[in-house]
């Protein structure tokens, strides 16, 4: 009877008008991004170069990278920011890349692939908090192995979290960044004919990694390569991971442009605005190293595969693979459950492993508000979403139908809010919006995480957009359907599961926002978000515990629909189920 | 000559690099082959006819088909079939559904469209067949259902992007002579590029060579 | 006469008073009655919220005044949005009322004339409020003028685990102590406010003439003044917890530090927040507090109305619920807030006394005479260049 009803349906289908406005999306697009980070850019750079009228500053001048140029902790805190940056993306590129080549295709990936969504949905402070309390000498780890095991009645002195070297900001940024590029991966794992491609060259006598890295690892790392750069430009430049795991003495350069901004002697606005530049420049010197790196690389891997050596190979690789994600799962998931515990915990002391009592006298306290919060956040994270996800649909159909391909340099605009540092071009953006007239409010808070939200929406669907394979839209034009009729009965149906992942990985995004909501929401417009991390100041781990759970679940439910739905809808048609 | 599928004076050019210039014309019933080393522009050609060829691709003369200058028109409305090596079924639609995609606007009712998909389907030896996933069936059977599918939009001309190039020796014999014969019994004008000479000569069609020296 | 300066005042735009006038308290009544006061107030600390959504109760039932709290990690950040207005062009119709506020962020919001007043001496309930006892019309030695009405004394102590430590009389004890018990003892990262006000109590605990800190720095050789107090901070941070090499970054991380047995020792603005962090399980029982002989800095907390508020009536009202004897008493109570009250109990009706009588400070908390003296918090100078000079020496170590 299914097909029947699918002919109904198609018979009375009306040929959709035809939209006009398709060609100019891209533009549009271009333009609602790049404006605001450009405004801001220049409301930024102004001050950087000593003009602030707001401080009776007209005067052009350097004094403010003078001055940034005497604070003594701008060596380390430049190379912190470079280190922990390049290391933080290293890592998790390698261990994401020696995971999909070890598992892609069993049954454990797709064990891993389920469990990416909780782990995405984790609020990037909230997963630091959780890894803090992991690893600290008062944390759980100790707690559960004293004094039994070490003797300790109390915790040692050991510089474990906030270390110097920025270890610990390494590792929780590792743990959070795997499940991100582990799911670009997974996204564009499709396209790379990757069956095909393993067999053929395993057949040929290399192991299953070695003949991953040397056929699938090149076609899969084109894919994902502005989502690494993303992560590279994010690991140098976060603020909220830096200050719970990072050190402070000196701290990161993007986390003091962030104290100085706040500082209450409104001179230091001007260094920070200099900081700013700097971090900016920084960004763009690393990401030009990265690259540098990626074309040795390739050079190494081109000598690699002419050598005809079959290796690596052995059991110890898939082990290790497997070991290094359990452990940046369970590192983040047990944090989470770790804060949960604590969000109903009375007193809870060294060394117990658990609370003395259990009390929901934090929930009774923070429940209420709770319940507005998680409708603000929600209602900005659904809308931004939907509308990024409607503008890349359009952008990537108007790039088929009139070849308006964004080229190499409107990409990298379109992927600037990501690139450029937020601390950069927020306090611009403010002022810029105020200019303009704009109220602050929902609606201008949505309209700025849509800056930040669009270009994880069109990163996450771009890829499995163009890999489709475009014979199919000949062969249906071929059976008489317009390009309305390839676009809504092929091509969006078959890409249902990217488009829905890219909704949610933008719905995850705009409720992770913190330093937008707060600015341009003129501090009215209140979110999970900005209640977690206004309580983080103050360390109070129970309702730190209560307003992670809640931006978690708010983050999880879209991810969870963004799995189930494809499956649920496609369960007859093996022909739709990649990877 | 109005019936057929006549190729004027078509001259296909990639910036200031000539790619491909050829005068043909295909007789209903008849079945032309283009041959040629890969690179020549065989799918370009094939592109051109369809209607799909985009930048950064300079196309002269026309394409007519049935009397009727079809070079200005978008793929949809010329009228033009085409398959693949690969079948290129729809992943998302089961058989029938792949099948009530293609079939023409111009038959109406529900009872009688998809009596029309289960006619054809018992044609390509696929009856009761319609709500399979796709992905289920063998290679032959989908180049076969493929082969409905396309017929089932009523198109004037086919076009065949080496269609049998990705089958066994003695399947390939079949699905030629289906292919052949439905086209034949259809009156369509058949364009096929492949570089299997036994393709051509099974074709019984001209032939006609690009991209040589 | 007062009244007509205000009217004429009122009259000229972007002068300082345009809005309603104080005096006529009936009208400030009038026009507060269903306004939203968009009250900006750090919000860390869960108490604190708590206390603040009350207010907000009270005053929409007994004035028809919504308060809205807007939480902020710094108040900086309001100083910010209030000075991005201004940078806009935009002069009315700010989205900030009211800014819990001193110190460094009332002397730059004052000295850049981003405030609204004066209006606080001309509330109701000014009359009620200790002038003479309490640190209510100098802030940081910046005159409050009027430009910010008081809510919360505070006066620094130390809390300390009377499971593994006795109180200790003074700065160079603590010292002692940390010596003896290394690692147990830290203090909040400056440019954090608690742990510049650790350094100033250290530095009225090694200076010869305290007289020298209530004038700005460069009046006096600030080298020789404080070359001791670089001395302490040298003998010290070797013993503090992680070696010196990292600091909690706010008052409440310390806290968490005493509750999971990391350190014995921290500082407190706050008399009440150890008997208030154990009733909510923050603190284990067994912590209480003491002062160092010579006694310890006082201050207090205000809130005040940027110059563009939209609420400014609302704000008023608000400000002036807060000095009122039924917020004080509530603020004072341990289970709630444990802050120090700014009225003066001589001036008040014996019921509104009665309030004050009943509440039981606390186990943790020291009695007003155990408390003893409060000292004068220096010039913001002093503070500036303590903060500067610590960055340098301890801030960027590694």
């Amino acid at each position: 009877m299914r097909p029947a009803r699918a002919l109904a349906r198609g018979a009375v289908r009306a040929p959709l008008p035809r939209v006009r406005m398709l060609p100019a999306v891209p533009l549009l697009t271009v333009g609602l991004l790049t404006l605001p980070v450009g405004a801001g850019l220049v409301g930024t750079a102004l001050p950087a170069f000593g003009v602030m009228p707001a401080l009776g500053r007209a005067e052009p001048g350097l004094d403010a990278f003078r001055a940034l140029a005497d604070w003594p902790g701008l060596g380390p805190a430049m190379r912190l920011s470079v280190v922990t940056g390049l290391a933080a993306t290293a890592v998790s590129l390698a261990v994401t890349m020696l995971i999909v080549a070890s598992w892609s295709g069993t049954r454990v990936f797709a064990a891993i692939r389920r469990a990416l969504a909780p782990l995405l949905s984790v609020p990037h402070a909230a997963a630091a908090f959780g890894i803090a309390f992991l690893i600290a000498p008062s944390g759980w780890l100790l707690r559960a192995l004293s004094p039994w095991a070490t003797g300790f009645e109390r915790p040692p002195d050991w510089l474990v979290v906030q270390d110097p070297q920025g270890l610990a900001l390494i590792a929780g940024l590792v743990a959070k960044e795997v499940p991100f590029l582990l799911l670009m991966s997974i996204a564009a794992l499709g396209q790379t004919d990757e069956r095909r491609a393993l067999t053929v060259a395993r057949s040929l006598g290399y192991g299953r990694e070695g003949a991953w890295f040397r056929t699938v690892f090149p076609r899969l790392y084109r894919q994902i390569r502005l989502p690494v750069y993303v992560v590279l430009a994010y690991s140098m430049t976060v603020v909220d991971v830096a200050a719970i795991l990072g050190p402070n003495t000196p701290a990161t350069l993007s986390v003091q442009i962030v104290r100085w901004m706040n500082d209450p002697d409104l001179a230091l606005r001007l260094q920070a605005a200099a900081g700013a530049v700097v971090q900016l420049l920084l960004v763009v010197a690393a990401l030009g190293l990265w690259r540098l790196a990626e074309a040795a690389l390739a050079g190494i891997g081109r000598a690699w595969v002419r050598s005809g050596r079959r290796g690596p190979r052995g059991p110890w690789l898939p082990a290790l693979s497997l070991a290094l994600a359990g452990l940046s799962a369970t590192a983040v998931l047990a944090g989470l459950a770790l804060l949960a515990l604590w969000s109903v915990a009375a007193l809870w002391s060294f060394p117990q492993a658990w609370p003395d009592a259990l009390t929901l006298r934090s929930w009774a306290r923070h429940g209420p508000e709770l319940v507005d919060l998680l409708l603000t956040t929600g209602a900005i994270a659904g809308l931004s979403a939907l509308i990024a996800l409607l503008l890349a649909i359009g952008c990537l159909e108007a790039e088929e139908r009139y070849g308006l391909r964004i080229g190499r340099g409107g990409l990298w605009l379109l992927y600037a809010p990501l690139i450029v540092p937020q601390v950069a071009f927020l306090p611009g953006l403010q002022a810029a919006l105020l200019w303009s007239g704009a109220q602050s409010g929902i609606w201008a808070v949505t309209a700025a995480h849509l800056v930040f939200v669009f270009p994880y929406v069109f990163l996450s669907l771009g890829d499995p957009w163009r890999a489709w394979d475009r014979r199919l839209g000949t062969a249906a034009r071929g059976l008489g359907a317009g390009p309305e009729g390839v676009l809504w009965r092929v091509r969006l149906p078959m890409l249902l599961a990217p488009l829905l992942t890219a909704f949610a990985v933008g719905f995850a995004v705009s409720v992770g926002q913190y330093l937008p909501t707060l600015l341009v929401g003129g501090g009215r417009v209140a979110t999970v978000t900005t209640e977690a991390v206004a309580l983080a100041a103050g360390g109070d781990r129970r309702a730190i515990g209560v307003h992670a759970l809640a931006q978690t679940a708010a983050a999880l439910l879209p991810f969870a629909l963004a799995l189930a739905v494809p499956r649920l809808v496609w369960r007859n048609r093996r022909g739709m189920q990649h990877g | 000559m109005d019936e057929g599928l006549r190729l004027e004076g078509l001259r296909i050019a990639q910036g200031q690099r000539p790619l491909v210039a050829l005068d043909l014309a295909v007789a209903p019933g008849t079945v032309a082959s283009v041959m040629g080393p890969s690179g020549a522009g065989k799918s370009t050609l094939l592109a051109a006819v369809m209607g799909t060829l985009g930048a950064p691709f300079d196309l002269r003369g026309r394409v007519v088909l049935g009397g009727r200058d079809v070079t200005a028109l978008p793929p949809e409305r010329r009228g033009i079939g085409i398959l693949f090596q690969d079948d290129l079924l729809f992943p998302h639609l089961s058989l029938g559904e792949n099948l009530a995609f293609g079939l023409s606007r111009r038959l109406r009712g529900r009872a009688a469209r998809q009596a029309a998909v289960e006619d054809a389907l018992e044609e390509a030896g696929l009856g009761g067949m319609a709500g399979r996933d796709p992905a289920t069936l063998s290679g032959g059977e989908r180049l076969r259902a493929a082969l409905m599918r396309t017929l089932l939009a009523e198109p004037r001309a086919l076009l065949l992007d080496e269609p049998f190039a990705s089958l066994d020796q003695d399947r390939r014999a079949r699905m030629r002579r289906l292919v052949f014969d439905r086209a034949r019994a259809r009156g369509l004008p058949v364009l096929m590029v492949t570089h299997d000479p036994a393709d051509a000569e099974a074709a019984g069609g001209p032939v006609v060579r690009i991209g040589d020296d | 006469m007062k009244r007509t300066l205000a009217a004429v005042l009122a009259a000229l735009p972007g002068l300082a008073l345009a809005g309603p006038d104080p005096a006529d308290w009936d009208a400030v009544l009038e026009e507060a009655r269903g306004q939203t006061v968009y009250w900006n107030a750090w919000g860390g600390s869960t108490n604190t919220n708590a206390f603040i959504a009350w207010v907000g109760a009270r005053v929409a039932e007994d004035y028809g005044v919504t308060v809205e709290h807007v939480k902020l990690a710094d108040t900086a950040d309001a100083v910010s949005r209030v000075l991005a207005e201004r940078t806009a062009g935009q002069d009315a119709g700010g989205a900030i009322d009211l800014v819990w506020i001193n110190g460094e962020n009332f002397a730059a919001m004052k000295e850049n004339d981003l405030l609204f007043g004066p209006f606080a001496e001309d509330l109701p309930n000014w009359q009620y409020v200790d002038v003479e006892g309490k640190p209510v019309t100098v802030d940081f030695t910046v005159p409050t003028e009027g430009f910010e009405s008081p809510w919360a004394t505070a006066q620094v102590v130390f809390m300390y685990d009377s499971a593994d430590m006795a109180p200790l009389p003074s700065m160079q004890a603590i010292l002692d102590w940390a010596e003896a018990n290394p690692g147990r003892f830290t203090y909040p990262q400056p440019p954090d406010f608690l742990g510049s006000t650790f350094l100033k109590q250290a530095l009225y605990g090694v200076v010869e003439d305290p007289g020298v800190l209530l004038a700005p720095a460069d009046q006096a050789d600030y080298a020789a003044v404080t070359a001791p107090l670089w001395d302490y901070v040298e003998a010290l941070t070797p013993h503090l917890w992680r070696e010196g090499r990292a600091y909690p970054q706010s008052g409440p991380r310390q806290l968490q530090l005493i509750a999971d047995d990391e350190i014995d020792l921290a500082i407190s603005f706050s008399p009440g927040e150890a008997s208030a962090a154990i009733a909510n399980f923050q603190l284990p029982d067994t912590v209480r507090t003491f002062v160092p002989d010579g006694g310890t800095i006082g201050n207090a907390s205000f809130v005040a109305i940027p110059y563009n508020a939209s609420a400014k009536a609302g704000a008023m009202v608000v400000a002036n619920f807060l000095l009122s004897p039924e917020a004080q008493a509530r603020a004072l109570d341990p289970e709630i807030l444990g802050y120090g009250t700014v009225l003066d109990m001589e001036k008040l009706p014996a019921e509104a006394r009665a309030r004050f009588e009943g509440i039981e400070l606390g186990i943790a908390t020291l009695s007003p005479d155990e408390l003893g003296p409060a000292l004068p918090e220096p010039h913001p100078t002093w503070m500036e260049r303590i903060e500067r000079d610590w960055i340098d020496r301890y801030g960027v170590a590694e």
